[in-house]
């Protein structure tokens, strides 16, 4: 903790989009008549705070209670991802799409996969298809629960949400262990199709899983909607009008938050999501409040997919016969590939020269351009809303940093 | 009413917390040293080497044609080839890995070095209870350490050890049954 000299110009270049002619309500302050107000003080929150989700910083400039002005500081969890990906074969990167989001690897996973077929002109099994849509939508109802958990625990509801979320997380963990060998680090999808079929009684374990979740659902739903503490603390704060949301780019269950009808898996039908009926749930004014309630509707929607995917999936092969393994060479080309992973666009862009390895490897990380509003929705809301703000954005940070 | 909200999640918590005495469901909690939960076939942690026969050195499958050294994405494989051929288990003259060490503290358990190996030769073991004190030397697995026999693969993944088995074994009875005719045909000349 420091307090900001009067002189000072520290940081204020940087302090992100809307920082813009505010360096004069920096200097410390006088009343209208002419009281002396206090310094401004600069607080330094992470990067090992526990409520920042990783390894983030925030350099926050208070006045008492409110914040001022918010500057975002990363990298601390930069691991050269890209770059990685233009020095490896093209399956070498998959396993370090996992890495990504670790919450939602097989949605990484998909992104990835889909923009080298893409770029390969692969064409996926119908089989590998629906295993696909299967493995998403259950990452997506475990990345909305836990988010749900870490909310609260954000808020200070030390455990009780987070624990309950964290058990429907582990029953599906359990199926993408018994799938794909790894909890989290999946590596499961492969260009053209998945890398294994799958086991024997797996599919009546999903059924079974997808059956009781509407059971947490309802039980989560009771324990927080009507809340009064979690209304208070959520509604009419970090609101994002929608004219910001769609300049600055942002997607996912924040956009849609806002009431921005945007799914990419309805935009784009990317897979097979045009034969599946659901709906996009939106919400009204943008803030917290909305934010988790998008997501909660959200995962009704996923498990309406889950039931039909279920229902559907044919016997067949689960991987395109033309892709190969080793020697892996697209022809020349560039391809972007996106899906809507739990937290918002996930878009990769490969650029083939012919060689084994991709010419330029870029990620487009919901979390990362989701984030860079931060400041626009902290300002004048105080300290302890930050932390929660923050929360409700949903970040990795292993997605931020790459 | 201010608080109704509140009343009605606690009732939630205690609903929870009272059926956590009563059902199985509620109480997910396993006291880990004591009590395991059983483990899933397809579980994976570190890679190991596979040999057939009783004597590990000479039954490996790996033949060091180095394509996971090559593939591995962290680049956590090193193998020295064997300049000369020698005898495997059954006596049929290969090449051989002078030396193999794999660096688990650089491996990252993607499975990716099983799926290019064409000799069925580099499995993933599902030991998880592992430690050492040594940062450095204990964490580079020797030849030694990383071989283990067909019979543990079997143990470990039975479903896919068995297909693994009917795969080699049909590819053994095709080499056999081309072998057979060549050797037939090269034969005939010496004939008197």
């Amino acid at each position: 903790m420091s307090a900001i000299p009067d002189t000072s110009e520290r940081g204020v270049a940087g302090a992100g989009l809307s920082s813009t002619g505010r360096g004069h309500e920096l200097r410390h302050k006088e009343t209208a008549n002419g009281d002396f107000a206090g310094d401004l003080l600069e607080v330094s929150m992470g990067p090992q705070h526990p409520s920042t989700h990783g390894v983030f910083r925030m350099d926050v400039t208070l006045d008492g209670e409110r914040v001022v002005r918010l500057k975002p500081v990363f990298g601390y969890l930069h691991r050269n991802h890209e770059k990685i990906g233009e020095n490896t074969a093209y399956l070498a990167s998959m396993p370090y799409t996992d890495r990504l989001d670790y919450f939602c690897s097989l949605t990484n996973n998909w992104a990835y996969a889909l923009t080298v077929e893409k770029l390969a002109g692969l064409q996926v099994p119908e089989r590998a298809e629906y295993i696909r849509v299967i493995t998403a939508e259950l990452t997506r109802l475990q990345n909305h629960a836990c988010l749900g958990g870490f909310l609260l625990q954000d808020m200070g509801a030390s455990g009780t949400p987070l624990m309950y979320a964290f058990r429907e997380r582990e029953r599906i963990l359990d199926l993408f262990e018994s799938l794909t060998g790894a909890r989290m680090m999946c590596n499961y999808m492969r260009f053209g199709g998945c890398r294994c079929d799958l086991p024997a009684g797996w599919l009546e374990q999903t059924r079974q899983v997808v059956d009781e979740f509407p059971r947490f659902l309802d039980e989560f739903e009771a324990l927080l909607n009507e809340n009064e503490i979690l209304m208070s603390r959520t509604q009419g704060v970090g609101v994002v009008p929608r004219e910001l949301a769609i300049n600055a780019s942002i997607t996912g269950p924040m956009l849609r938050a806002a009431g921005v009808n945007y799914d990419i898996r309805k935009v784009d039908k990317y897979g097979i999501y045009d034969r599946f009926s659901f709906r996009v749930p939106l919400g009204e004014h943008g803030d917290i409040y909305d934010r988790y309630m998008v997501r909660v509707l959200e995962m009704r929607e996923s498990l309406k997919i889950l039931n039909q995917a279920l229902r559907d999936i044919p016997e067949g092969p689960i991987v395109d016969p033309k892709a190969r393994l080793r020697g892996f060479k697209p022809k020349p080309g560039e391809a972007y590939g996106r899906i809507e992973a739990p937290k918002g666009e996930l878009g990769f862009y490969v650029i083939s020269d012919g060689s084994t390895n991709p010419y330029r490897y870029r990620v487009r990380p919901p979390s990362f351009i989701n984030l860079t509003i931060l400041e626009d929705m902290c300002l004048g809301h105080e300290v302890a809303d930050v932390v929660i703000i923050l929360g409700s954005v949903d970040i990795v940070l292993g997605e931020v940093d790459r | 009413m201010l608080g109704e909200g509140i009343i009605k999640g606690m009732g939630e918590t205690a609903r929870n917390f009272f059926g956590s005495y009563v059902k199985e469901d509620r109480l997910t909690t396993v006291q880990y040293p004591e009590e395991r939960l059983p483990q899933k076939e397809a579980a994976r942690n570190f890679p190991f080497l596979v040999y057939d026969g009783k004597d590990w050195d000479k039954g490996l499958r790996c033949v060091a044609c180095q394509i996971c050294e090559k593939e591995c994405p962290p680049q956590c494989i090193y193998i020295v080839k064997d300049a000369t051929k020698k005898p495997d288990h059954i006596g049929k003259m290969q090449f051989q890995a002078k030396v193999f060490d794999i660096d688990i503290s650089v491996c990252m358990s993607c499975q990716i070095c099983v799926e290019v190996c064409p000799f069925e030769a580099i499995k993933m073991d599902v030991e998880y209870e592992l430690s050492t004190g040594d940062r450095f030397g204990q964490l580079l697995l020797h030849k030694d350490q990383l071989a283990k026999s067909n019979d543990y693969y079997r143990k470990i993944h039975p479903t896919e050890a068995a297909e693994v088995d009917a795969r080699m074994g049909a590819e053994k009875a095709k080499a056999e049954a081309k072998a057979k005719p060549a050797a037939a045909t090269s034969a005939t000349p010496s004939k008197p």
